[in-house]
């Protein structure tokens, strides 16, 4: 009904075939529904379910499901409206989304979409006359360190150049008979046979903490389960743990308020959602060791006196489905999932993964928690924190994948152990995930507290113009400050780290980051919602080489209203690409003003295009301000 | 305003001390008080929902929104400073480049609270470039008129429909710069809703108006013509002090 829905080009694929009976969409809700159950909190799992099997969410499967969960089309619409993986109208059979960040786009992607375009006759961002192939762009996928990176569907292609596509193309519409519709999550099946269907390891250094490979699994839980719940808080705190995913907050002080929340329930949950550019260790943690998360989930579970787990996992990552799947399977198996877990009387806990549908904010907790909910992920206002009143207004302790790692070795060797590593504040290793101009990219578990320098050198990248650390919310840092180190006190990082060389554009680069916060911008406050879109256009005008010097200071003075005023981190991180750029590469901003006092933002050629498409003349005696 | 009772409390907001009770926000207790602080998201009748982010205030030296914060004893508000009045006029710039708000032809100027805060906050020259957005209008009920161009986003009959009208008529619909108003079903005149619903009644701008009641109040002689925005609140404490 408006612009969001209507991104097609004009081109309108095909609707989708897929069972064979005479009204298979009406069959197939209502097997998804008898499935999940008709359950509004189980909404994603609901409509992820109708689209892998019917292509898109259509306006009757919508009133379907309003229907069976007692709500009305307009409250599944605003959900299923909110994720940019799920589709409101028919898309090809193979939506086909590259990956848009600096990395990908220093490394071809650019390239590697014109040949896409080429091969399947649609302009980026349509869908092919056939209606096999829609092709769009995505915020990063976390391939950063084998870009171009893209998905198909669920399946993952790295390493993508130009002379792949036509290969990738011809597999893909020779599967036109079989299996039409793509499974997802998790096609194993989807992947064979593809070129490029190939996830690299990506672990290049591993270190002595989260990656120590000289205990005997499970050694951490076994320990934690002999111990009073009290106890294990205590050792996290001693440890002095603090978040992984960025924030830092202390884990043993989450914990403890979590526990101390009065509630029929508490919950754990495992932050997977991995959305910050750059970043891709939780990707190889799920990959490599999987149980040693759901080790410290299922010791958080014990020490919060929470029966249930719940792992958040970012769409783009819906490939590691079955694997994952698998390995808890195992585990409950081996009893340390389900009732009396890991052998401890009383303890019942087990863990439900939950799929994410492309959405950068649900990093963000409180959003994370909205949208296990079933809801849009819009962040919520604090207080009530989560730890208070966090899923289904129950106490919830929402801890990154890397977190529980530590707290299982931890848990192994002691929170003395531990806080040996890393600096005073920041105590520990940390998994760094590194791409961009560097000759080995991939991921590095590194003490806190090693210095920008330091690091270069490991990765092998000396000569760097520029490190952005913390992904796009957090710094560009510029060479003079290679000597500062990465911990939580000085730069921090939820582990990206992206290498520019000598020869990269840093303000087209902090553009490129600013279009990514206006994408993901969730909408509900007004500071994020309309600044970061203005914050983006202010850049293109000074790109533009029309920006003067009372154009820059509009623009600092609009980044400081978005800090100040957004509602979630999201906002509140998102002008830092320009703000850091500004104090750290002033002189480029410098070598692109005007002086004039006053150029506008569009040439009179521009403002009047419109006017003289539609009369077929242009105008006389006028002069282009320009 | 109820008497303060055993468990009431004292707050101070810029410097004055406002009697606050358990379970209000900072909002509630300033508008009780007859303190008033800027806002256009909350309806005193409706859950707040913190979108306009206008009623940030510093709250012990942390920004947070006055309408969605529980009041606690002892806290430090700062509300009419320089700068938190510049960022409110900031947003309201925002508001005014992301819609098509043309005040000299809309029938709600004069009533309307955006318009209302534009002038109260200083707004002159728009400061942002327009977006021009294509936005719905929606004619199909017999009694209610929508006009999306003055949407500002603030939710104010989505959760009046849900929570009062138990109608659920309206919700969100896209996300970021792209977020639109969305009708149930897609046509509100296939809507349950009735002109006389509170989410008829609730909307700040002119998107959501009564049909053929737009013109009985001439210009010039209309709620924000007659006093600046916030006035009845302020109202509130001048007569508390006397």
């Amino acid at each position: 009904m408006d612009g969001s829905r209507s991104e097609d080009g004009g081109n309108t694929a095909k609707p989708v075939n897929s069972a064979t009976g005479t009204d298979p969409e009406h069959a197939i809700v209502g097997s998804v529904l008898d499935a999940v159950g008709a359950d509004r909190t189980r909404l994603m799992d609901i409509v992820q379910g109708i689209q892998h099997r019917v292509g898109h969410l259509s306006d009757a499967a919508i009133g379907m499901v309003a229907a069976r969960l007692g709500l009305h089309a307009v409250d599944v619409e605003d959900m299923a409206s909110f994720y940019s993986f799920l589709n409101r109208r028919p898309r090809g059979r193979y939506h086909i989304r590259l990956s848009k960040t600096p990395v990908s786009l220093m490394k071809g992607a650019a390239e590697v979409a014109a040949a896409f375009s080429a091969a399947v006759g649609t302009a980026w961002g349509g869908t092919s006359q056939d209606g096999d192939f829609t092709l769009e762009w995505t915020s990063d996928i976390g391939m950063a360190d084998q870009e171009p990176a893209a998905l198909v569907n669920g399946t993952v292609l790295t390493d993508l150049a130009p002379a792949d596509v036509d290969a990738i193309v011809a597999t893909l519409r020779a599967r036109r008979v079989a299996n039409t519709i793509p499974l997802f999550p998790g096609s194993d099946a989807e992947g064979a046979g593809l070129p490029k269907a190939r996830v690299g390891a990506s672990l290049v250094q591993p270190g002595p903490v989260v990656f120590a490979t000289d205990v005997a699994s499970s050694t951490g839980l076994m320990a934690a389960l002999a111990r009073a719940p009290g106890e294990i808080i205590q050792e996290v705190t001693k440890a002095k743990l603090r978040g992984r995913g960025g924030a830092g907050f202390p884990t043993g002080l989450k914990w403890k308020l979590c526990r101390q929340s009065i509630s029929d329930a508490h919950h754990v949950v495992c932050n997977a959602d991995e959305g910050e550019p750059g970043t891709f260790k939780d990707r190889v943690l799920l990959t490599q060791i999987p149980d040693v998360v759901f080790d410290g989930m299922t010791i958080a579970g014990y020490a919060l006196g929470a029966r249930h787990g719940l792992v958040y996992l970012r769409g783009e990552y819906a490939y590691l489905w079955n694997s994952l799947q698998a390995v808890l399977q195992e585990r409950r198996r081996h009893g340390l999932l389900g009732k009396n877990a890991g052998g401890r009387e009383g303890f019942d806990f087990d863990i439900r993964i939950q799929l994410g549908a492309g959405a950068y904010v649900c990093g963000e907790e409180s959003s994370l928690i909205e949208s296990l909910e079933g809801k849009r992920g819009a962040p919520r206002d604090r207080p009530p924190f989560p730890t208070d009143r966090g899923y289904l207004q129950q106490p919830t302790a929402v801890d990154n994948v890397e977190t529980f790692a530590c707290v299982t070795r931890i848990m192994e060797r002691g929170s003395e152990w531990f806080a040996g590593f890393g600096t005073r504040e920041s105590a520990g290793t940390k998994l760094l995930s590194v791409s961009g101009d560097c000759p080995r990219p991939g991921v590095y578990e590194v003490p806190f507290g090693i210095t920008v320098n330091a690091f270069l050198d490991l990765v092998g990248a000396p000569d760097a113009a520029f490190v952005q650390v913390g992904g796009p919310s957090g710094q560009a840092v510029a060479p003079k400050d290679f000597g500062r180190q990465i911990a939580f006190e000085d730069l921090s990082t939820g582990g990206s780290v992206m290498v520019f060389g000598p020869d990269r554009d840093v303000l087209g680069i902090a553009r490129q980051f600013t279009e990514f916060f206006a994408d993901e911008s969730c909408g509900w406050c007004t500071p994020c919602r309309v600044g970061t879109t203005l914050l983006k256009q202010s850049l293109d005008k000074l790109l533009g080489d029309r920006a003067t010097l009372a154009d820059i200071a509009a623009m600092e003075a609009l980044a400081g209203t978005v800090t100040r005023m957004s509602r979630c981190g999201l906002g509140q991180t998102a002008a830092n690409p320009i703000l850091t750029t500004m104090r750290n590469f002033p002189q480029l901003y410098e070598a692109r003003l005007r002086p004039e006092r006053f150029v506008s933002r569009v040439t009179m050629e521009e403002a009047l295009a419109e006017a003289v498409d539609v009369q077929g003349r242009r105008p006389t005696g006028g002069e282009d301000t320009a | 305003m109820s008497e303060p009772g055993a468990l009431s409390f004292t707050i101070t907001v810029d410097g004055v001390e406002v009697t606050a009770t358990p379970g209000q926000t900072i909002l509630e207790a300033c508008d009780a008080a007859g303190v008033y602080i800027p806002r256009l998201c909350y309806h005193p009748d409706l859950e707040p929902a913190g979108h306009c982010r206008i009623c940030t205030c510093k709250i012990d030296g942390r920004r947070s929104s006055a309408c969605t914060m529980p009041a606690v004893r002892g806290m430090v508000v700062e509300s009419e400073t320089p700068e938190l009045n510049a960022d409110r006029r900031t947003l309201v710039e925002m508001l005014f480049v992301e819609g098509n708000h043309f005040c000299p032809a809309c029938e709600k100027s004069g009533d309307c609270e955006l318009q209302a805060l534009g002038y109260l906050l200083g707004m002159t020259a728009p400061a942002f470039p327009y977006q021009w957005p294509q936005r719905e209008l929606d004619a199909s009920h017999p009694d209610v008129f929508i006009d999306r161009n003055r949407c500002v986003l603030c939710s104010r009959c989505i959760r009046a429909s849900r929570d009062v009208d138990g109608k659920s008529v309206f919700g969100f619909d896209g996300r970021g710069i792209h977020m639109r108003l969305n009708v149930d079903g897609g046509r509100l005149g296939e809507t349950a809703l009735a002109a006389a619903d509170k989410a008829a009644q609730v909307c700040p701008v002119g998107c959501i108006v009564i049909k053929r009641t737009g013109y009985q109040t001439p210009y010039g002689e209309r709620t924000f013509d007659q006093a600046p925005i916030g006035s009845d609140i302020a109202a509130v404490g001048k007569g508390a002090k006397t």
